[in-house]
C-alpha cells in the first residue's frame, strides 16, 4: 500500500488539490456542483481526454508526439472525403474509418522515427508541419460544413432536466471517451504489452537487450496515440458539427501540458489513465471555477498558465524534500533511440 | 576527394551538407522561374529571414543545453507589448528618440525577466524545460490576452518604420540586426565561459556539476539570454508589422526548432553550431521565397519544409551508417 502511494505520488497530490478545489467551488458557487455544469464539464472535455490518453502511450514509451492534433484534423478531412463518396455510413462504420486512418498516420511516425532512428521530436515536428501544409494546401483553408447526418446528429446518453428547467446531458463523445480511457488503461496496466512500453520508455538499451522488440514497441506506441487522435477528431466533429482544417492547430500543447501535469514523464516510463484524467481536469475545472467566480475571460489563460507553473513547481519541490539524497531529474532522459548506430 | 577533403576541415562537414542543400534549391528554383535569381527577390527574402532568425536564436540555445524554450513567441509578443506602451504613453506616432530607446529597455527587460524566471523554475526546481515554458508560454498568452483584450495596438512614429523596412548601404536593416545577433551567439558559444558551459551542460549536466560548473547559473543565464533575443525580435515584429498583437508569430514556434534540428543540433544538447542553423534558415528561407514564385502559397511551403526536415535527417542516417561501415572495412 505504500509502496503504491509513493509510486504514483504526483496523481495523489493533484487528487488532493483537485478534490479542495471541487470542494472550495462547491461552497463558494451554487452552481458548480450541478448536473448541469458537471455534465457539461465531461461533454467539453472528452475530445482532450481521449487525446490524452492516447499521448500518455507515447510518453510512457519513451516519446513525445507533437503532429496529433493537426494529424486529428487531417483524419476529419479524409473521413469526410470517404463518407461523401460512400454516400452515408454510420457509427461503427466512422469509428473504424477513423481510428484506421489515424492509427496509418501514427504508424507513419514510428516507421521514420524507427526506420531512420531519429528522436521523436524531431519526426513528430517534421511531420507536424507536413501534415498541416498539405492539409491547409489541398483545403484552402475551407471548412467541409456538408456532413452526413449521422455524424453531426447529437446522440444523448443520458437526459434529465432540473426543477428550474434547465437541460442536462450527456453526449455520445463521453461513452466513447470512457472507452477509450478503460482500452488504454488495460492496454498499459494488464497486458504483457504494457509492461513492455513501461520498460521500453523506462531504458530502451536495456529494453532490448532484454528481448523487448523495439520497433512493435513505437508502432503500438505511435499507432495508439494516432487511433486516439483519429477518434477524438471524429467526436469532435460531432460536436463542432464543422470540419475545419486548423480548428486542432495548437491544441497539442495544452493536451501535453495536461498529461505531464498528471504525472506523466517527459523521459519515459512513467503515468497512468488516471492522472490523464485527474491533469485535464485540474486544467478544465480551474477555468470553469474561473468562469463560475465572474472572474474576466480575458484572465482565464494567465491564470491557468501561472497555476501549471506554480503546480510543476510545487511538486518538484515536494519530491525533492521526501529524497533529499537522491538528485532531482533534471535533463531529458536519453530518448528512445539509443540504440542508433 | 582531396579538395573535398580540404573543404570539409575548413568550412566544417554540416555547413558543406547544408551550403550542398541549399544550393540544390537555389538552382532549382532558378532553373523553374526567372523570378527567383533577382535582386527584388533575394531582397524580399533579406526582409522576410530575419524575425524568424531571431527566434530560431532564441530558440537553439535552450536546445544546446539539453531543454526547449516554447514560450519564445510570446516572449517576443509580450515585449513588443511592453515597448508599444511606453510609445502609446510617450504620443504614438509622435513619440520621439528618447521615448523609443525607452521602450527597447522596457521590451529587453520584460523578455530577460520572464526568461530568468523560466530558468530559476528550470535550475532550481529541476522541472523539465518543456514543462516550465510550455507553462510560461500559456501564461504570456493569457497576459497579452487579458492586457489587450485580443486587439492590436498600432500607430508607431515613422522611424521605426525605417527600422523595418530600410536599408544601409544597400543591406536591410533588419538583416544586419539578425547578423549581429548571430554573430554575438557564436562568439558567446565558442569563445565564452558561458558558451563552453551551454555545451557541457547539454551533453552531461550531472558530470558538469561535478566539474565544477555552476550549472543553476548556467541555465538561469540561457533562458535569461534567450528571453532577450526574444524581446529583439519582438522589437523587429513590431517595427516590421507597424503593430503589435498577441498571438504574432505564433506559427513560427515550431518553425524555429524545426530549423535548429535542420541545422543540425542535437536534440538532446550537446551538439551544434551556430553557422549552421543560419545555413539551415536561409534555405527554409529559399525554399517558401521559391514555392511562392511558382505559384504554391505558404501552407504547401510549410508542408515541404517538413518534408525537407525528414528527408535531410534520413540523409543524414545514411551517411553515417556509410561512415560506420566504410570505417569497418578499412
Amino acid at each position: 500500500m505504500r509502496k503504491a502511494l509513493s509510486a504514483n505520488i504526483v496523481e495523489i497530490r493533484l487528487f488532493v488539490v483537485l478534490m479542495i478545489m471541487i470542494i472550495g467551488l462547491g461552497l463558494t458557487t451554487d452552481t458548480f456542483l450541478t448536473v448541469a455544469n458537471l455534465t457539461s464539464l465531461l461533454n467539453n472535455n472528452s475530445i482532450n481526454l481521449i487525446w490524452a490518453v492516447g499521448l500518455l502511450v507515447v510518453l510512457v514509451a519513451g516519446g513525445i508526439d507533437i503532429s496529433f492534433a493537426v494529424a486529428a484534423s487531417m483524419v476529419q478531412y479524409l473521413a469526410a472525403q470517404i463518407f461523401g463518396v460512400i454516400g452515408g455510413g454510420n457509427w461503427a462504420f466512422g469509428i473504424l474509418t477513423a481510428g484506421s486512418l489515424g492509427l496509418g498516420l501514427g504508424l507513419i511516425n514510428a516507421a521514420l522515427i524507427h526506420g531512420f532512428r531519429i528522436v521523436s521530436i524531431v519526426i513528430t515536428i517534421a511531420t507536424f508541419n507536413a501534415f498541416f501544409g498539405l492539409l491547409m494546401f489541398f483545403t484552402k483553408g475551407r471548412s467541409i460544413y456538408t456532413l452526413p447526418d449521422w455524424w453531426v446528429d447529437r446522440i444523448f446518453l443520458f437526459e434529465y432536466q432540473s426543477a428550474s428547467g434547465v437541460w442536462s446531458e450527456l453526449h455520445l463523445s463521453v461513452a466513447i471517451m470512457a472507452v477509450c480511457l478503460i482500452a488504454t488503461a488495460i492496454l498499459i496496466r494488464r497486458t504483457n504489452i504494457g509492461r513492455q512500453l513501461y520498460a521500453f520508455g523506462d531504458n530502451p538499451e536495456g529494453a532490448r537487450r532484454a528481448g523487448v522488440n523495439i520497433a512493435l514497441m513505437q508502432a503500438i506506441a505511435f499507432g495508439w496515440c494516432g487511433m486516439m487522435a483519429g477518434i477524438g477528431g471524429l467526436m469532435q466533429v460531432n460536436i463542432a458539427k464543422e470540419v475545419v482544417p486548423n480548428a486542432l492547430y495548437g491544441r497539442e500543447l495544452d493536451v501535453l501540458a495536461a498529461v505531464v501535469l498528471g504525472g506523466a514523464r517527459l523521459g519515459g516510463g512513467r503515468g497512468t489513465v488516471i492522472g490523464c484524467v485527474l491533469g485535464v481536469f485540474f486544467v478544465a475545472i480551474t477555468q470553469n471555477g474561473l468562469n463560475l467566480l465572474g472572474v474576466s475571460p480575458f484572465a482565464f489563460q494567465m491564470i491557468i498558465g501561472a497555476t501549471i507553473l506554480i503546480a510543476i513547481s510545487t511538486s518538484n519541490v515536494k519530491i525533492d524534500m521526501s529524497s533529499l539524497l537522491r538528485r532531482p531529474q533534471k535533463k531529458l532522459k536519453r530518448g528512445s533511440n539509443n540504440d542508433a548506430t | 576527394m582531396t579538395l573535398l577533403k580540404r573543404a570539409q576541415t575548413a568550412i566544417g562537414t554540416e555547413n558543406l551538407f547544408l551550403l550542398g542543400g541549399l544550393a540544390v534549391v537555389i538552382i532549382g528554383f532558378s532553373s523553374s522561374t526567372p523570378l527567383f535569381l533577382t535582386g527584388s527577390n533575394f531582397g524580399s527574402m533579406a526582409f522576410q529571414l530575419p524575425v524568424l532568425g531571431l527566434l530560431t536564436l532564441a530558440m537553439m540555445v535552450p536546445i544546446l543545453s539539453g531543454g526547449l524554450n516554447l514560450a519564445i513567441i510570446f516572449q517576443a509578443n509580450i515585449a513588443g507589448l511592453a515597448l508599444a506602451s511606453v510609445l502609446i504613453k510617450f504620443g504614438g506616432a509622435e513619440a520621439g528618440y528618447g521615448a523609443f530607446a525607452l521602450g527597447v529597455l522596457a521590451a529587453l527587460i520584460v523578455g530577460a525577466l520572464s526568461g530568468f524566471l523560466m530558468g530559476l523554475v528550470v535550475a532550481y526546481l529541476g522541472a523539465h524545460p518543456i514543462l516550465a515554458s510550455l507553462a510560461m508560454m500559456i501564461f504570456l498568452r493569457g497576459l497579452g490576452e487579458f492586457l489587450t483584450k485580443g486587439g492590436d495596438i498600432s500607430g508607431f512614429p515613422p522611424f521605426m518604420e525605417t527600422m523595418g523596412h530600410g536599408s544601409i548601404l544597400g543591406v536591410p536593416i533588419p538583416l544586419l540586426i539578425f547578423l549581429g545577433v548571430a554573430l554575438l551567439w557564436h562568439i558567446i558559444l565558442s569563445h565564452s565561459k558561458h558558451g563552453f558551459s551551454v555545451y557541457m551542460i547539454g551533453s552531461n549536466i550531472e558530470a558538469s556539476e561535478y566539474s565544477g560548473i555552476n550549472t543553476r547559473r548556467t541555465l538561469i543565464m540561457i533562458y535569461t539570454l534567450s528571453g532577450v533575443v526574444c524581446a529583439i525580435a519582438g522589437i523587429l515584429m513590431a517595427a516590421r508589422f507597424n503593430s503589435v498583437r498577441v498571438g504574432h508569430g505564433e506559427a513560427l514556434l515550431l518553425v524555429t526548432v524545426l530549423a535548429c534540428f535542420l541545422g543540425g543540433l542535437d536534440p538532446f544538447g550537446g551538439f551544434g553550431r551556430v553557422a549552421p542553423v543560419v545555413l539551415a534558415l536561409c534555405t527554409l528561407q529559399a525554399l517558401s521565397s521559391g514555392l511562392n514564385l511558382i505559384g504554391a502559397n505558404q501552407h504547401l511551403a510549410t508542408a515541404v519544409w517538413g518534408l525537407f526536415l525528414i528527408g535531410v535527417m534520413a540523409l543524414r542516417w545514411a551517411a553515417a551508417r556509410l561512415y560506420l561501415t566504410n570505417n569497418r572495412r578499412n
